[in-house]
């Protein structure tokens, strides 16, 4: 019984480090070579934080960071609103006709591939006349993002009984009233998931953007593969360790909200 | 609660409180004056869904703090005839009155009505106390009443202690519980459930059938209770109805639903019976002599309503059916013919308050008979193989024509 079980867990100690061995070994190899004091990427040369340093003094890659970061903040945000008003317009709608092709539009921008997207958006924006930088980018990304928003949502909100909104309703909520206080708290988590997809989504796309970016607003993805292209610089293992700690934090955050949420609910919910 | 519905209720509580004499006290054949008027009137509603009829064309009236129970197999259209009368479904047809008025555009949360939901349908990001505060704190009462209320609701389902769980930390019978306290907690006018208590064990649920029907005749409330456990509904209810395929095919008390059931489906569906096919001869006053295939001529009392058919069906309920070595003393009891049938027990089964017996007639058909063990050591216990005589009165026969 005893050595049963850890033949098991053994074997399951193994597999996992397998996994996360795959996963996260290049990523781990990245981190230490950002510090890494040599200038040949591939020739370990001691410690030194020297590629932090000239990252913080390169100002075209600053601002390029700056740039992504504000196209993957705004753009998460309005594709996280308007994917959830899609996800819930048509999972709780009434039905009407043509419902499942309208779902299934709504899918489509998912394979649909990225040069196809960006070159259309590219067309529009053009034919608009629209000035091409933060704004295009930010638009063309919501476009990519929302639908996976909507999908995720969309997901959670099917596997959420409906008897629970008519519960609340039953309670002395009106419709509007009994979304805000029963579905909202139990989407919310499926919300914040879909905004840290989309943020991330946005935050590393490069074939969209460059599509539909202007000159002068390049996102640090366009920036790098530029720079990359002349040679890989040490200062790119340092800008992406840096982008992995983002993300990382991003996603701390985002899962102590919503272990928040869920134990706040209770008193948080508005009543 | 108006004052109106107070003094009602108390009037129906003395009235319950002392039962008549005479031998049938049944709770809703009592004077009931002030409950002339209908509360809720259902009128001919209908709900399809697709090819199936849920409900179909029901009609019935509820009486302002009657106890009503649906019974009827799985379904049967009773959960789709609550939605209804909750607001969830809108009838294809007909219309439900509420005080008089169609409520057919009120909405659910406008709606004096509470449900109770099959499925609990609790919130599972609120802990047990929000879930039964959720309605108050709509209703807007103040927080000091909440607390009361919700301790009070909390006492009754036995939930103490559980206040702060989360609905995924409690048991099947716990959440029903919780379903239950949530639903009575608003004390709306009329409160809708669906098979409230079938999830509790049998002192739990005894014991809250019991606080459920002081608490309904203490507030007034009107109660439609959906259950399948058919003593529930004779404890509990003023009146129960049958359902089968979306319509009522009886109402009555408990008693008359049991004693004088009105169709051959009915009184199977209602407790257990022994049903005998025959062809009605020639009888005297009040009596009906009808000539069975299985257990020869039976002597039967007539029904109110005179028999069109020559074909009917004689039922006796297993209780009314007794057995002995002999027979009774005398063939008849005062004026009454008695009706004897023999043959060999070819079952016991020994149920501790009763024993049922099958008995195997001399034409091949089965009897059922249930006798009370009234003794402890009981000599006269029968035994498979042992010749008996069944023996049973006119009056325990009843004559149904469909
Ligand atoms: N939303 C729906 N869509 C389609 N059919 C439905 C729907 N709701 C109920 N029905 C059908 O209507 C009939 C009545 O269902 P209902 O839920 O009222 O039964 P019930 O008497 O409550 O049964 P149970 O005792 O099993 O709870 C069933 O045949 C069921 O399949
Ligand atoms: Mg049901």
């Amino acid at each position: 019984m005893v050595s049963a079980t850890s033949k098991i867990s053994r074997f399951n100690v193994a597999s996992l480090a397998l996994g996360l061995g795959f996963l996260y070994l290049p990523i781990v190899i990245l981190v230490i070579y950002s510090f890494n004091a040599s200038r040949l990427v591939t020739v370990w040369g001691g410690w030194s934080l020297v590629w932090y340093r000239e990252f913080f003094h390169d100002e075209a890659m600053i601002e390029a960071a700056w740039m992504s970061f504000r196209v993957a903040a705004s753009s998460a945000t309005i594709a996280t609103l308007l994917g959830t008003l899609a996800a819930v317009a048509l999972s709780r709608g009434e039905r009407f006709k043509g419902r499942t092709l309208f779902s299934g539009m709504l899918y489509a921008p998912l394979v649909m591939p990225e040069v196809i997207t960006g070159l259309s958006l590219l067309l529009l924006f053009v034919a608009l006349d629209a000035e091409r930088g933060f704004w295009t980018v930010t638009i063309a990304h919501t476009t990519l993002t929302m639908c996976f928003v909507a999908v995720v949502v969309q997901s959670r909100l099917g596997s959420l009984d409906r008897s629970l909104e008519e519960a609340a309703m039953d309670l002395g909520c009106d419709p509007a009233r009994a979304f805000v206080a029963v579905t909202l708290p139990l989407i919310l988590p499926a919300i914040i998931a879909g905004w840290m997809l989309a943020f991330t989504l946005s935050l590393d796309d490069l074939v969209i953007a460059s599509f539909t970016t202007g000159p002068g607003s390049a996102t640090l993805p366009i920036r790098i593969y530029s720079e990359v292209r002349l040679g890989v610089k040490p200062e790119i293992n340092a800008i992406c360790t840096m982008v992995i700690g983002l993300i990382a934090v991003v996603i701390v955050v985002a899962s102590f909200a919503s272990k928040l949420s869920s134990a706040q609910g209770e008193s948080a919910a508005p009543l | 609660m108006t004052e109106d519905a107070a003094n009602t209720a108390t009037e129906a509580d003395s009235a319950k409180a002392e039962p008549p004499a005479d031998a049938i006290p049944a709770k809703a054949e009592l004077p009931i004056a002030a409950f002339d008027m209908p509360l809720l009137r259902i009128d001919g509603v209908a709900k399809r869904f697709g090819a199936v009829r849920a409900v179909d064309r029901l009609s019935l009236d509820i009486r302002r703090g009657e106890f009503f129970a649906l019974l009827g197999p799985s379904g049967c259209g009773k959960t789709t005839l609550l939605r209804m009368l909750a607001g969830f479904e809108t009838p294809d047809e007909g219309a439900i009155l509420l005080g008089g008025d169609d409520i057919a555009q009120v909405l659910p949360h406008q709606r004096p009505v509470n449900m109770m939901f099959q499925n609990y349908a609790l919130f599972p990001h609120l802990s047990v106390r929000d879930n039964i505060a959720f309605g108050l704190k709509r209703a807007r009462m103040p927080r000091a009443e909440i607390a009361t209320r919700v301790a009070e609701m909390v006492a009754l389902v036995r939930l103490e202690g559980l206040e702060k769980r989360k609905p995924d930390q409690l048991s099947g019978g716990q959440r029903q519980r919780v379903a239950l306290a949530r639903s009575l907690a608003r004390r709306p006018e009329i409160l809708l459930l669906d098979e409230p208590l079938a999830a509790l064990d049998k002192k739990l649920r005894e014991s809250t059938q019991v606080e459920l029907m002081e608490l309904q005749r203490r507030l007034g409330m009107t109660f439609i209770i959906v259950t399948h456990d058919q003593e529930e509904a004779m404890t509990m209810a003023d009146r129960i109805g049958v359902m089968d395929q979306g319509r009522l095919e009886q109402v009555a008390t408990p008693r008359k639903l049991y004693e004088a059931p009105n169709s051959r489906w009915v009184a199977e569906f209602v407790g257990d019976i022994n049903m005998l096919e025959g062809e009605v001869g020639p009888g005297d006053a009040g009596r009906l002599a009808i000539a069975t295939k299985d257990a020869g001529t039976i002597v039967a009392a007539a029904p109110p309503d005179p028999v069109k058919q020559a074909l009917v069906f004689v039922a006796i309920r297993p209780e009314k059916v007794k057995l002995s070595r002999r027979g009774p003393a005398s063939d008849t009891a005062g004026t009454h013919t008695i009706n004897r049938l023999e043959g060999i027990v070819i079952e016991v089964s020994y149920l501790g308050g009763f024993t049922t017996y099958k008995v195997k007639l001399d034409s091949g058909a089965v009897l059922k008979s249930s006798m009370a063990n009234t003794a402890r050591l009981d000599v006269d216990a029968y035994s498979v193989t042992q010749r008996v005589v069944a023996w049973f009165t006119p009056d325990d026969c009843v004559v149904l024509e469909q």
